[in-house]
């Protein structure tokens, strides 16, 4: 069991769990994630490791709700409670290393795997410029984390509530054209948002690291489930990844296979929000 | 007068089976079981014995239940079986201890794999005899991996007195055992009671512990453990790499039986893991993994099971009772034939595009090489497809441990006879050192193991 040892609310169905997992808090690395279990009947979700405490043994996670698993514990698991398994650390680490001047992008939920990796860019002696896009206001969060490790900071929204209105890839597309020397960059979002940031690098011939969210069940390599093509050759996500060459991702496969269990996952929540209507509980 | 025949088993029937996940030989009563106990001609060479990679005492066990001292018969299998529960239901037993009876020259064989079930059921129900642990020695020991092999070493290791953890990446332990084999062949429950038992003699069970990860293999032995025994088996999938397979729709028989097994997909939504199985579910290979697969899509709910394999029936590695199984239940055998493409529809697998093979020259392995008949290709249409063709040594503790040696095919290399490495006090055994085999082996390398390391670490 793994106790919860602080929950926070960051936006409309984006939470921020501390969990107590004092193994994967000694080693975790910026870029790899644990594989969580609510309970008995759970299935395995993963989550990327954004902070760890090697004092506490506390694992920051930040999720998303969208599905059952994460609606779930969201709605039923609170500080103090326990969830049933957390595995990890799982996946290579990024490869932080001294490169110049590095961009960092994160959109929706990507600001809380790019987080770890801007931070430990940015102690590694980086100069770092962060691009942060969410669809609107209330859904951006970890602008002061980001600000404070950031050299600058470019923050988009889809409808213009805050920020620039726009996407990701504008400023993305205005530092490139402008001529500074880039000498990497990280974009963690969407699918799509991965593809078309991947795409205006691709332009300017800048290496472009991305972290693809298959879908996992084992997160270990034993199923092959989480496979990705990259340069048209088979890879697990889990084991070989997350992280990969963005200019070698097929990442029209990997949108296929998100959606493959579309229907499953509709039926789930369905049947879990019938479930919580039968308990009485608003949400 | 010998029956010519071994008692039969009483199963559920094929069309009652095939819509639910419950075992399906359901075991011999106790009047059966010395009816075919009474068969034994009690050898004194007893060739089954050395048919059995453990060398259990079988006409000593089987004359016990004879004489309906099944606490003995129990004891007698245990001296040389930890998981006879296991064994009993999953050895290949044709080519093993009941290959070689006596009997089976002219009438068929004791059903010696029966028996052993037998036996092993009728402990769970009564007092079970608790092994006996030697005082402590204060040594520590490792074991990576809780497949039959780790199970089994650890089990002995505890025995003689050593402090012994198991570590398991997974969140529950039993290896393949758990997530592989289905529950209508191997009831998890019974797989949990070996487990219970282990931690009841002592072993400390930690899952979720990703080796390699967590801490390396060489951390462990510097951090105070005297030895490690590695059993990380077989897990990593392995593809045809033809056209086509990263649609959706294809998976691994690892991911289609992991999703089932271990995550209760078949009971989604109750259980949270999905699993698709279309109306028609073309399995690739032909070993016990496939059968496996092609019995579980039809419990599923697929209309249709089809298993594609490109040597002929006499070559199929799966147990004779498994094919049987199978083939009662209606999976389809398409032999000689092998997939060369998956050919899809908006990302979504329709069809697998397949050859026509025919058997020529003996290959390395003795058996004939399957050759493709010039312009045969046909396609099967389908919906779902589940590459079930081997698996490779899963790839962690290799990776996480540079100094240790490895053979061409990427397995630990290990003394066959006490599963020492190069590496001062790692031992390895099981799938991880010989590739896919079976689980008494892997028990037997276990076991073999732990009185090494015993050795080496009451130096
Ligand atoms: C390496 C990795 C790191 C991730 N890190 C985070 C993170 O830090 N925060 C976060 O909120 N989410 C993260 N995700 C995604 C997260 O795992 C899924 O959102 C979650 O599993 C959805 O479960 P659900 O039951 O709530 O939703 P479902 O209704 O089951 O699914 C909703 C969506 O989530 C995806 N999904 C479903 N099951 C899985 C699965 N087993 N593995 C991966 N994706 C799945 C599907 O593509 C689907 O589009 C990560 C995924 C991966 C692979
Ligand atoms: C579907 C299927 C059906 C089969 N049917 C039969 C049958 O009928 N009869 C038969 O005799 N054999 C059968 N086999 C083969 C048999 O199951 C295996 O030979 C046997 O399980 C091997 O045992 P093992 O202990 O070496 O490895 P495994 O059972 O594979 O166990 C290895 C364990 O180590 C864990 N692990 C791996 N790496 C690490 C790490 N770094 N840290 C921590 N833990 C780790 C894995 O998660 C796993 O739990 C079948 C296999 C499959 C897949
Ligand atoms: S362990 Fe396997 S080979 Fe040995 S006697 Fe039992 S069934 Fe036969
Ligand atoms: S070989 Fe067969 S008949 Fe002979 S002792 Fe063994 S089981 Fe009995
Ligand atoms: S999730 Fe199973 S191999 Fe990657």
């Amino acid at each position: 069991m793994y106790r919860i040892l602080s929950k926070r609310t960051l936006g409309p169905k984006i939470r921020e769990y501390v969990i107590e997992a004092p193994d994967v808090a000694k080693v975790g690395k910026a870029g790899q994630f644990v594989v969580l279990r609510l309970h008995e009947r759970g299935e395995r979700i993963p989550l990327t490791i954004v902070e760890c405490d090697r004092k506490t043994g506390g694992v920051t996670l930040v999720v998303q709700e969208v599905g059952k698993s994460t609606q779930e514990m969201g709605d039923r698991f609170q500080e103090g409670d326990s969830v049933l398994d957390v595995a990890g650390p799982l996946g290579l680490p990024s490869d932080i290393e001294r490169y110049g001047t590095v961009i960092c992008i994160g959109g929706g939920l990507g600001i809380a795997p790019l987080y770890p990796i801007a931070r430990d860019l940015k102690a590694a002696g980086n100069e770092v410029i962060g691009i942060l896009g969410a669809r609107s206001r209330d859904l951006l969060f970890y602008e002061d984390r980001l600000a404070a490790v950031c050299d600058e900071l470019h923050i988009m929204t889809d409808d213009g509530t805050y920020g620039r209105k726009g996407f990701v890839s504008d400023p993305l597309r205005e530092i490139l054209a402008g001529g500074r020397k880039i000498a990497r960059v990280w974009a963690i979002g969407p699918a799509i948002m991965m593809k078309v940031c991947a795409g205006v690098t691709r332009e300017y011939g800048v290496p472009t690291i991305v972290s693809l969210n298959s879908v996992m069940i084992d997160g270990t390599g034993m199923c092959g489930g989480c496979r990705v093509e990259i340069a048209g050759e088979a890879k697990f996500a889990c084991v070989d990844g997350p992280e990969f060459d963005a200019h070698k991702v097929d990442f029209d496969l990997l949108i296929s296979r998100q959606r493959f269990y579309a229907e499953e996952e509709a039926c789930a929540v369905e049947k879990y929000l019938a479930e919580r209507r039968g308990e009485g509980v608003a949400r | 007068m010998i029956e010519p025949k071994a008692t039969p088993m009483r199963e559920q029937a094929p069309d009652v089976r095939i819509h639910n996940f419950s075992e399906v030989p359901l075991g011999y009563s106790e009047d059966e079981a010395i009816r075919e106990a009474s068969r034994c001609l009690q050898c004194r060479n007893a060739p089954c014995v050395s048919g059995c990679p453990v060398g259990i005492d079988i006409p000593g066990f089987i004359r016990a239940v004879k004489e309906r001292k099944h606490d003995a018969a129990i004891a007698r299998i245990k001296e040389s079986n930890a998981l006879p529960a296991v064994c009993g239901r999953v050895c290949p037993q044709e080519t093993q201890c009941q290959g070689v009876c006596t009997l089976g020259k002219r009438l068929e064989p004791v059903a010696i794999g029966r028996l052993e079930r037998f036996c092993a059921d009728w402990e769970a129900t009564h007092e079970a005899c608790t092994p006996t642990v030697q005082p402590a020695t204060g040594k520590r020991i490792a074991v990576v991996g809780s497949g039959p092999a780790g199970l089994t070493a650890a089990g002995e290791l505890r025995r003689r007195g050593h402090d012994v953890t198991v570590f398991e990446l997974l969140h529950v332990a039993g290896g393949v055992l758990m997530y592989g084999i289905p529950e209508f062949r191997l009831p998890k429950a019974i797989v949990q009671r070996e487990i219970d038992a282990l931690r009841r003699l002592g072993v400390r069970i930690e899952v979720n512990k990703v080796v390699g990860r967590v801490a390396t293999l060489d951390e462990l032995l510097r951090d105070g453990y005297d030895a490690a025994f590695v059993g990380t088996g077989a897990g990593l999938p392995q593809f045809l790499g033809v056209p086509g397979e990263n649609l959706n729709g294809v998976y691994s028989a690892n991911e289609f039986l992991t999703r089932t097994n271990l995550m209760r997909a078949y009971r989604f939504p109750e259980y949270d893991t999905p699993i698709r199985v279309g109306r028609r579910v073309v399995t690739v290979g032909g070993g016990n993994v496939a059968m496996d697969s092609a019995r579980t899509a039809l419990r599923l709910g697929a209309d249709e099971s089809v298993i594609v394999y490109r040597r002929s029936e006499a070559e199929l590695p799966a147990r004779k009772e498994e094919v049987h199984h199978a083939k009662e239940e209606g999976v389809q055998l398409h032999l000689l034939t092998n997939p060369v493409e998956f050919l899809g529809d908006k990302g979504r697998v329709r069809a697998v595009r397949c050859l026509r093979m025919e058997l020529g020259e003996p290959d390395a392995s003795g058996r004939r090489r399957p050759v493709p008949v010039k312009g045969s290709e046909f396609e099967i249409e389908t919906d779902t497809v589940v590459i079930a063709i081997g698996n490779g040594p899963h790839p962690l503790i290799p990776q996480t441990t540079p100094d240790l040696a490895l053979t061409k095919s990427g397995n630990i290399a290990a003394d066959a006879r006490t599963g020492a490495t190069n590496l001062r006090g790692v031992y390895a055994g099981g799938d991880i050192v010989t590739g896919a085999a079976t689980v008494i082996e892997a028990m037997g390398a276990g076991k073999r193991a732990a009185t090494a390391i015993d050795e080496y670490v009451s130096r």
